[in-house]
């Protein structure tokens, strides 16, 4: 598998009145052809904000990117002319964003709306963008797709436009699929459909998936690989497995002990990761996380840690940490 | 749709309904007409007969069910002042009316809407703080002044247009250039906040993130949406300007309703103020309505309801 996204020492500032917002600090990483990577952190981690950035979405100002390269398919999006970065956008970028109430415009048919990047990328005719579209809603399980064109946002369910958003992200074909939060503001029970549905179009489309999400328990369901955002750094990232088998980032581990266990009967209390997110326009020496960490040691809170490959760990997974998580948590089950 | 449009024009029908009924308490509350209307010195008996001969000698309630049957039929009665029907006086102005108010409302769309479009998408710009301190000014100056100003101008010092009166498009062009500084910086200062709220909106960033040219975003996904509001404020405006902007008609000597409503007042011609009353109310309901089928033509939430 060769890479198909090359993100290096991306770094994004908002300059906003209270100072300057460090809300993505060097973040580095590779996506592979056809890979589904998962994008895990809080509000504020810089998850959304990294993806938004490269693709040219944030305001700017107050938002720069201050430095980085973020090179796809051969070429480096930061430097590409806006015009440049239209085509890629919606034709070879897929985006869903999260919160299909708003993110349609009320006043235009669905049909319209899916049409329009097949108009605009394709260069199709309205009959054949049309008619394209109703491929699309049909591809998307939505029934009756010639009826449900001529309709609005508003006639449509929550989970229903989400899966509009869906076939107008994925009209064009994309390499790459950017699924911003798009299950958060829906029903557990359509959010699996959802999951489902972008599973099923990644395997019958071959691309690339990036999924930003806030819930461990949905990375496991679609992804790959996982990265694990932190103070708008990767803390960690691995496959999957090795992530939920054997994190290595206490945050991490924070964010797995908070799932519920569904399979198990108990009744314990969930448990949560004490105090509040950094303050990013005074970041932290050090780790982010050292304040919030019950882990952390006396370096943690002076220098930062580099994302460096975890020692005796399955290959490809990284993390940045001056602890040794699995040997502190030994410790612990000893103690006790 | 169907019963949107029965709704909204069953709403209408009252508002009428409501106008006519106002202006008949109205008129009873004036005072007597009789005594108004002969010479001081009549005798008891020549006011009863002319009392008898007005119909206001019975029941209140009679007189308001006339009322509203000669209403129906656009009859307010003879002016006293032409000696002719008092709806007509006042109709024969409306087309000056409509001239004047048309084209003081297409200049403010073509001009406001443009000045408020370009304002927003240039936020935080020297051209935004420039075009909104014009508009600004646009709509804290009083018309009468500006008219009287553009008269002293272009009509005596420069003498490009008539000074006053009506009937060819050289007339037209002042009164209208008037009135569209008011409309104009209205619509504009509505339109800047409006696109600004819309620019906001998740649909937008959709529409980016779709690839879109920047002329299709500002067109079918910022404009429409933000044209929403606007079209409220041009149906007031319209009704306004259709009732016959009167401080403008009476500077420039425009043939329109406004003025002729004003003579009627001055010489105490009460059928044409009436008839001028029912007329602008009328026009004021219509347009609200037109405006209401407008909202279902831009924003189909309304109109699928």
């Amino acid at each position: 598998m060769s890479a198909l996204l090359d993100v290096r020492g991306l770094r994004v500032r908002f300059d906003t009145p209270g100072g300057t917002v460090h809300a993505v600090n060097d973040v580095s990483y590779t996506l592979a052809d056809g890979e589904t990577l998962g994008v895990v952190g809080e509000s504020g981690s810089g998850k959304s904000v990294h993806v938004l950035a490269m693709l040219g979405l944030i305001p700017r100002p107050p938002g720069r990117i201050e430095a980085g390269e973020v090179i796809f398919a051969g070429r480096d999006l930061l430097r590409l002319s806006e015009a440049e970065l239209r085509d890629v956008r919606g034709g070879e970028i897929g985006i869903i964003f999260q919160d299909p109430m708003t993110a349609l415009n009320p006043v235009l048919t669905v049909g319209r709306q899916i049409a329009e990047p097949l108009m605009r990328h394709r260069g199709l005719s309205r009959a054949r963008a049309w008619a394209r579209a109703a491929e699309l809603l049909e591809l998307v399980g939505i029934a009756d797709p010639g009826r449900r064109l001529a309709q609005y946002p508003h006639q449509f369910s929550g989970g229903m436009r989400q899966r509009v958003m869906i076939a107008i992200a994925i009209a064009c074909d994309p390499k790459l699929l950017i699924a911003d939060e798009p299950t958060t503001a829906l029903d557990v029970t359509v959010q699996a459909q959802i999951l489902r549905l972008v599973r099923d179009l990644k395997a019958r489309m071959g691309m690339s998936v990036i999924w930003i999400t806030h819930d461990m328990g949905v990375v496991a369901g679609i992804a790959d690989a996982v990265q694990v955002m932190y103070g708008g750094r990767i803390v960690e990232r691995g496959p999957v497995r090795a992530i939920f088998k054997d994190p290595r980032n206490a945050y991490t581990w924070g964010l797995l002990r908070a799932l519920p266990d569904h399979g198990r009967r108990s009744h314990r209390r969930l448990h949560q990761i004490e105090g509040q997110p950094p303050d990013l326009t005074l970041p932290p020496e050090g780790d982010p996380f050292a304040p919030r960490n019950p882990f952390a040691t006396p370096r943690c809170f002076t220098e930062t840690p580099p994302l460096v490959p975890a020692a005796d760990a399955a290959p490809g997974h990284l993390v940045a940490a001056w602890y040794d998580l699995p040997r502190l948590l030994a410790e612990r089950e000893g103690a006790r | 749709m169907s019963r949107f449009l029965a709704g909204r024009f069953g709403e209408s029908a009252l508002a009428v309904l409501g106008v006519v009924t106002i202006v008949f308490v109205v008129t009873r509350l004036l005072g007597d007409p009789a005594i108004l209307m002969l010479p001081v010195g009549a005798t008891p008996e020549q006011l009863a007969s002319f009392r008898a001969e007005l119909g206001i000698d019975r029941p209140l309630f009679t007189q308001y069910v006339d009322f509203l049957w000669d209403a129906a039929r656009g009859d307010f009665g003879r002016s006293f002042q032409h000696n002719r029907a008092a709806f007509e006086v006042v109709l024969e102005r409306m087309p000056a009316t409509l001239q004047l108010a048309g084209s003081a409302i297409a200049l403010g769309l073509i001009i406001g809407g443009g000045a408020g479009l370009i304002a927003a998408m240039n936020r935080g710009g020297v051209i935004e703080v420039f075009v909104m301190l014009l508009a600004l000014l646009g709509q804290a100056t009083p018309v009468f002044w500006l008219g009287l100003l553009l008269i002293l101008f272009f009509a005596v010092d420069l003498g490009w247009f008539p000074t006053g009166g009506g009937g060819s498009f050289r007339h037209l062009v002042l009164p209208a250039v008037t009135l569209a500084t008011f409309t104009s910086a209205s619509i504009a200062r509505l339109l800047r906040s409006s696109v600004i709220d819309v620019l906001r909106e998740d649909y937008v960033r959709t529409a980016r993130a779709k690839g879109l040219m920047p002329r299709t975003v500002v067109v079918w996904h910022i404009a429409r949406n933000a044209l929403i509001p606007v079209a409220t404020m041009v149906g007031i405006l319209a009704g306004e300007l259709l009732g016959g902007s009167v401080v403008t008609e009476t500077v420039f000597a425009w043939p329109g309703v406004g003025r002729v409503i004003v003579q009627a007042i001055e010489v105490k011609d009460f059928p044409v103020v009436q008839a001028g009353i029912m007329l602008i109310a009328i026009t004021f309901v219509s347009i609200n309505f037109v405006v209401d089928l407008l909202y279902g033509v831009l924003d189909p939430r309304i109109r699928l309801r």
